[in-house]
């Protein structure tokens, strides 16, 4: 039963109880990770472990792995998480289900700063940074290019499909100058810069950037969630019901593009996670923005912790990068959305 | 009082000018329609009138208060706007759509309330889609989702309302029972209703004043017994026009070409 119909004191209680069992899935999948790995550390050893680790001494094996491993699925989480909050948010600017930060060639522009840092032997601090870089400078271009449509608010539709079709020649553009970077790298270089490309946490640290930017993002969604649900629902007439649509998009706009550069520096780039996850969170909570965007971090960052887990189990020893687990399933599903939408 | 009025309003699109100086009120209770053949202006003016797009020149007041002046939601407690067409991106249940309404009520706040529940019902009722409530609106006919946008339309509970060409896409008996409850909220509740429609008919039937734009920078504002009138009606619509009387009302139809 679909929950508009039940009275109201029940949608409260229903998004809470949907963001409380998001988090114990999260929880779990964090745990899960930690156990999971070329050891395994019995569910027996694991509350002796969390123990030594609350006390800040992990002294035996199986806290040692754990904080491992954790750490590494922590990085996970925080960049599904601002993946999917990035890709939410640019759908409902957009209002289109399909849209994702990596279509409007953003992270292919955090991928141009990278590599081009990578390519004049910069240290791993240079890499980030021009990555960022990279991504804040699509962002504006695209920002500049479709200000008009954007201030405007007038041509809604008009407007969003100008603004998706300039972000796919952007990323287009951004691409050819991967491929021309990749083709006249030293044979050295060019492992770490296709790791790079399709995304790897193996060698991503813990930081706390990520998470406050995440933090950050997660409360300007709140505040606007039901103002992305009337713009949502009736495009630019939403000015008609009180909302600053013009001042809405900048930040929906902006705010996605930082949290894609915060998850593009601290991970590579990791395709699909900002389609699929909205995708599903909206298949099965429906499409109201107040439950969507806990819920769709918590399964953005539970489903990414899931992919890393796998990614490094699966033709263990060797490690796959995380980007190619996540792109052989947003891929279908990309398809899938597409064909379900022109019918 | 007068509830919405236009001074020396000057619309253009391109290098066209659509509407002259236009210096118009509509007070409460009053029943707006607005006539004139495709191109003419009417949703320029109306979208104008809403706040949604700027005019060329002059201004519009709602409450004696120029648009610019009011704060986005305070004015949307004044008036509300029925667009022209609209389109579904997602799964929205109906129920979901209408209490989007109630937006410009509840500043800060995270939820609504169990009376904007209420609100949303006694609307859907009031245009008898009350059973759909909790269907997709994606999955709804033309006119049903019609009437579903003109029940969120009526729980934004403004005196003021516009609407782009509200009968589009109902079938005879609902055009007509939407048509009527428009006139009964100006009647009863001293709502100001400017719409736009096709139909002389329908508009002859339930407005009290009718604006003719003739899409060239000339119009005309009146009481429907004088603006309504064959003559000027077929010179602003382009095609000769026949009045009859028939049980006390006035049919209007084109006269056939004798071609």
């Amino acid at each position: 039963m679909h929950a508009s119909a039940l009275p109201v004191q029940s949608h409260r209680r229903r998004a809470t109880l949907i963001v409380g069992a998001m988090l114990a899935f999260a929880a779990a999948t964090l745990l899960f990770a930690g156990m999971t790995g070329s050891i395994r550390v019995p569910l027996a050893d694991v509350p002796e472990a969390l123990r030594q680790l609350a006390t800040g001494r992990p002294d035996s094996l199986s806290a040692s792995l754990i904080d491992l491993r954790a750490s590494r699925a922590l990085v996970a989480f925080a960049t599904g998480g601002a993946l999917a909050l990035a890709g939410l948010m640019m759908q409902a600017l957009l209002r289109n289900p399909l849209a994702d930060p990596y279509i409007l060639g953003v992270s292919t522009g955090a991928s141009v700063g990278a590599l081009l840092a990578m390519l004049l032997m910069a240290s791993a601090l240079t890499i980030d940074a021009a990555a960022l870089a990279g991504a804040v400078g699509v962002a504006l271009l695209l920002y500049v290019l479709a200000r008009r449509d954007m201030r405007s608010g007038q041509a809604a539709e008009g407007g969003a499909a100008m603004l998706l079709l300039t972000g796919v020649i952007v990323s287009a553009l951004c691409g050819s100058l991967v491929t021309l970077m990749l083709s006249i790298a030293p044979e050295g270089r060019l492992r770490s810069m296709v790791f790079w490309l399709i995304g790897d946490l193996s060698g991503a640290p813990l930081r706390l950037a990520p998470w406050l930017v995440l933090a950050g993002a997660l409360l300007f969604a709140m505040k606007h969630a039901r103002a992305m649900n009337v713009v949502a629902l009736h495009a630019e007439a939403a000015v008609t019901l009180g909302v600053r649509v013009g001042a809405l998009r900048k930040g929906l706009f902006f705010v996605s593009a930082l949290l894609t550069a915060s998850a593009v520096t601290s991970a590579g780039a990791i395709g699909f996670v900002g389609l699929i996850v909205p995708h599903a969170c909206r298949f099965a909570f429906g499409p109201d923005h107040r439950v969507l965007i806990p819920a769709t971090i918590l399964s953005g960052g539970a489903f990414l912790v899931l992919c890393d887990t796998l990614a490094r189990t699966i033709v263990a020893p060797q490690q796959l990068p995380v980007g190619a687990i996540t792109a052989m399933i947003g891929a279908p599903v990309f398809l899938y959305q597409l064909h379900r939408l022109r019918k | 009082m007068t509830m919405i009025s236009a001074h020396d309003l000057t619309l253009s699109a391109g290098q066209r000018t659509l509407v002259q100086g236009l210096d118009w009120a509509a007070r409460a209770g009053e029943c707006w329609s607005i006539i004139g053949r495709n191109g003419a202006g009417k949703s320029t003016l109306l979208r104008t009138l809403a706040g949604l797009q700027p005019a060329a020149a002059g201004m519009v007041q709602i409450g004696g208060r120029a648009l610019n002046d009011w704060p986005l939601e305070e004015l949307a407690r004044q008036r509300a706007f029925l667009a022209q067409s609209r389109h579904d991106a997602f799964a929205y249940t109906v129920i979901e759509s209408v209490l989007s309404a109630r937006h410009p009520y509840h500043a800060g706040r995270y939820w609504e309330g169990s009376d904007d529940q209420q609100i949303a019902m006694t609307s859907l009722a009031a245009m008898e889609v009350d059973d759909l409530a909790a269907r997709d609106v994606r999955t709804l006919s033309g006119g049903e989702r019609q009437r579903v946008a003109i029940a969120a339309l009526l729980a934004q509970q403004t005196p003021l309302l516009l609407l782009d060409e509200p009968a589009n896409a109902l079938d005879l008996a609902h055009q007509v029972s939407t048509m009527g409850l428009l006139a009964r909220l100006c009647r009863e509740q001293g709502k100001t209703v400017v719409m736009i429609g096709h139909d002389l008919n329908l508009a002859s039937r339930i407005s009290s004043h009718c604006l003719l734009l003739m899409g060239d920078g000339r119009w005309q504002a009146g009481a429907v017994a004088d603006t309504m009138q064959p003559a000027l009606l077929g010179d602003y619509l382009g095609h000769p026009i026949d009045m009859l009387e028939h049980g006390g009302r006035r049919i209007f139809i084109p006269k056939e070409s004798s071609a």
